[in-house]
């Protein structure tokens, strides 16, 4: 096992052990990793992976997640072609350029974040969406040039940008060049801070590291979904440095909220029409028709 | 074995105790060893020379974190005439992890903000092992604001492993308090110049290193994580970080190479632990000329080409 499933719940680690996209032989029914409720797998699909009896959260694709957020058929994706270089030739115990081949087989993605232009209630917007099954959603320097490209194309609109993350942090493999995607993200956020572009951030379980620390915390909102981890360092770290049990329910979204680091917790079912909402009214737009 | 000494100083250490050794034993006799001192002083340069000229990355990693290595406050004390340390965050507490304070080099106002750690088992703890939380980034933050207000130009010196780790840091909202520095820091109006004097270590260092120009000393390392986190995730193993240190880019020369940094400032022989004095002296009057430079840029050029040049940042491919 490598360190990216280690960090993944059994759960999200099953697609990519089953081999990934169009092949899902494990059959129709999933158990819910909240309730064990045994699921109807398309019903759950419906609900975008959200368990209809307890609500738990079950991860979500980055595409499925953008199809279901955007007003149907209206979304373009942004620069689809985009791929890592390993500049430092780095080889741990793989090689870089193999762990990313293997990730782009698995996910069928090219690297961890979609970007996608489109409408949210009728209004254009830019977002993106960080692909965890792709290396833990890691932070290289695709991720964070689609990301600051995101957020100049919403800027030259004067649309908007939302981003999902799931995120374990910086891609190591790239080293200082993951570090500086944190500068440069925060760097094209600021440019749209100046102009009056509204940027919501919406995190998901889970989005820890660099990139909680750049442009996760950024947002004009900072949204959560119900019962993500979130923090900078991971729960192990912590616990190996503290020595200490860590409280519960430390570093979930509730606990977030409660320490006045999120703005707001929304179902992921409700996030369509509760951000769009949302930026209706930053906007000063008309409300739109329910 | 000497503790003050690095496994691969050793060498260092002995001849420096051979020569000491000469001249106590010397003292008030009549014959005279000067020449010998003077042969042995020559092997020492060489000895050390030839000990630095080699060192591989993980012995690079190693002077970064050498318990002499000049901090912070060595810098701002050899290189200002006024200082004026500034505490607190104005929110919860002064994190003692970062100084800063009001500064005069040169005759010239400048703001500088830095990594401190400790000398001693005391010092260490109340510098929280130059590891900072929250607070100290704000109060870095607060320091940066004022700065601009003032038209003041900003030197920050970066030196730690990185940001805390801890509940209480997390509580506080590590995350965010790094996150706001980077967007301040892209947009501040002032001329910003970051030095790695010591550890670059992750996004506890980018916090106070978002800026116009990135310098680092020769012997200082720059990285997303330390080698020891690298080798415990990738190889599972800490005991691993010195194959990690090879892998991962670390040094000056790599990043230099790569355009993740601007300049290399050059360390006394044998490291700026052997002579911090020079060292400072020898950084200080590169601050000054990048200063110099960047005070000829109005601020809109200035904002220009740092969002041009935090934006370059990156390997990838379009197919």
């Amino acid at each position: 096992m490598n360190w990216l499933q280690k960090i993944m719940t059994p759960k999200t680690r099953a697609p990519s052990a089953a081999g990934g996209k169009g092949k899902v032989p494990e059959g129709v029914w999933e158990k819910c990793a909240g309730c064990g409720t045994v699921l109807y797998k398309p019903e759950l699909e419906k609900s975008l992976m959200v368990c209809p009896k307890c609500g738990h959260h079950h991860a979500i694709s980055a595409r499925a997640r953008l199809a279901a957020f955007f007003d149907e058929g209206s979304t373009t994706e942004l620069w689809p072609k985009m791929e890592a270089v390993d500049a430092l030739k780095f080889k741990d115990q793989k090689k870089y350029k193999d762990r990313v081949a293997a990730a782009q087989k698995n996910t069928g993605e090219k690297d961890a974040l979609i970007a996608m232009s489109g409408r949210l209630l009728e209004r254009p917007l830019v977002a993106v969406a960080f692909e965890f099954s792709f290396m833990g959603g890691s932070m290289g320097s695709v991720v964070g040039e689609k990301f600051a490209r995101a957020a100049e194309k919403a800027l030259a609109e004067k649309s908007g940008l939302v981003c999902f993350s799931a995120t374990g942090g910086a891609r190591m493999q790239e080293g200082l060049f993951s570090l500086m995607q944190m500068a440069k993200t925060s760097a094209a956020l600021a440019r749209m801070r100046d102009a009056g572009v509204p940027y919501i951030s919406v995190l998901t379980h889970p989005t820890t590291g660099g990139v909680s620390a750049s442009l996760g915390m950024l947002g004009d909102l900072n949204v959560a979904e119900p019962k993500a981890l979130i923090g900078f360092a991971g729960p192990r770290v912590i616990e190996q440095t503290v020595r200490e049990t860590l409280p519960e329910g430390f570093q979930r979204s509730e606990f977030l909220v409660d320490h006045g680091a999120v703005d707001v917790i929304v179902d992921r079912r409700e996030m369509r029409d509760k951000l769009g909402s949302i930026l209706g009214i930053l906007q000063k737009a008309p409300r739109a028709a329910a | 074995m000497n503790p003050n000494f690095l496994d691969f100083e050793q060498p260092i250490a002995e001849l420096e105790a051979k020569i000491e050794e000469l001249r106590h034993a010397s003292s008030g006799q009549a014959f005279n060893i000067d020449e010998e001192v003077g042969r042995l002083r020559e092997k020492l340069k060489v000895k050390t020379a030839e000990i630095f000229r080699n060192l591989t990355p993980w012995q690079v990693s190693q002077v970064s974190r050498h318990p002499a290595r000049p901090y912070t406050l060595d810098y701002i004390q050899a290189m200002c005439e006024e200082f004026h340390e500034l505490k607190g965050d104005r929110m919860f507490a002064d994190d003692q992890a970062i100084v800063g304070g009001l500064a005069r080099i040169n005759g010239r106002s400048i703001m500088i903000v830095g990594h401190q750690k400790g000398r001693d088992t005391k010092s260490k703890v109340k510098r929280n092992f130059g590891m900072p939380r929250p607070e100290g980034y704000r109060k870095a933050l607060r320091l940066f604001k004022l700065a601009e207000r003032f038209h003041i130009p900003v030197f920050t010196f970066i030196d730690t492993a990185g940001a805390w780790p801890g509940i209480n840091a997390e509580e506080r909202g590590q995350s965010e308090a790094i996150a706001r520095n980077l967007l301040e820091m892209a947009d501040l109006r002032v001329p910003v110049i970051c030095t790695v004097t010591g550890e670059g270590g992750s996004g506890g260092a980018l916090a106070i290193g978002v800026g116009d120009r990135t310098l680092m000393l020769q012997y200082s390392t720059y990285s997303v994580i330390t080698p020891e986190g690298c080798a415990s995730i990738l190889w599972k193993s800490a005991d691993k970080a010195k194959d990690a240190a090879e892998v991962m880019g670390l040094t000056a020369p790599r990043l230099l190479e790569n355009g993740l940094i601007d300049k290399i400032v050059r360390e006394p022989l044998g490291g700026a632990h052997r002579n911090p004095q020079s060292m400072a002296i020898r950084l200080k009057a590169v601050l000054l000329n990048e200063l110099d430079a960047l005070e000829t840029l109005s601020t809109d050029e200035l904002l220009e080409r740092r969002y041009k040049r935090l934006r370059a940042y990156g390997a990838f491919s379009e197919g």
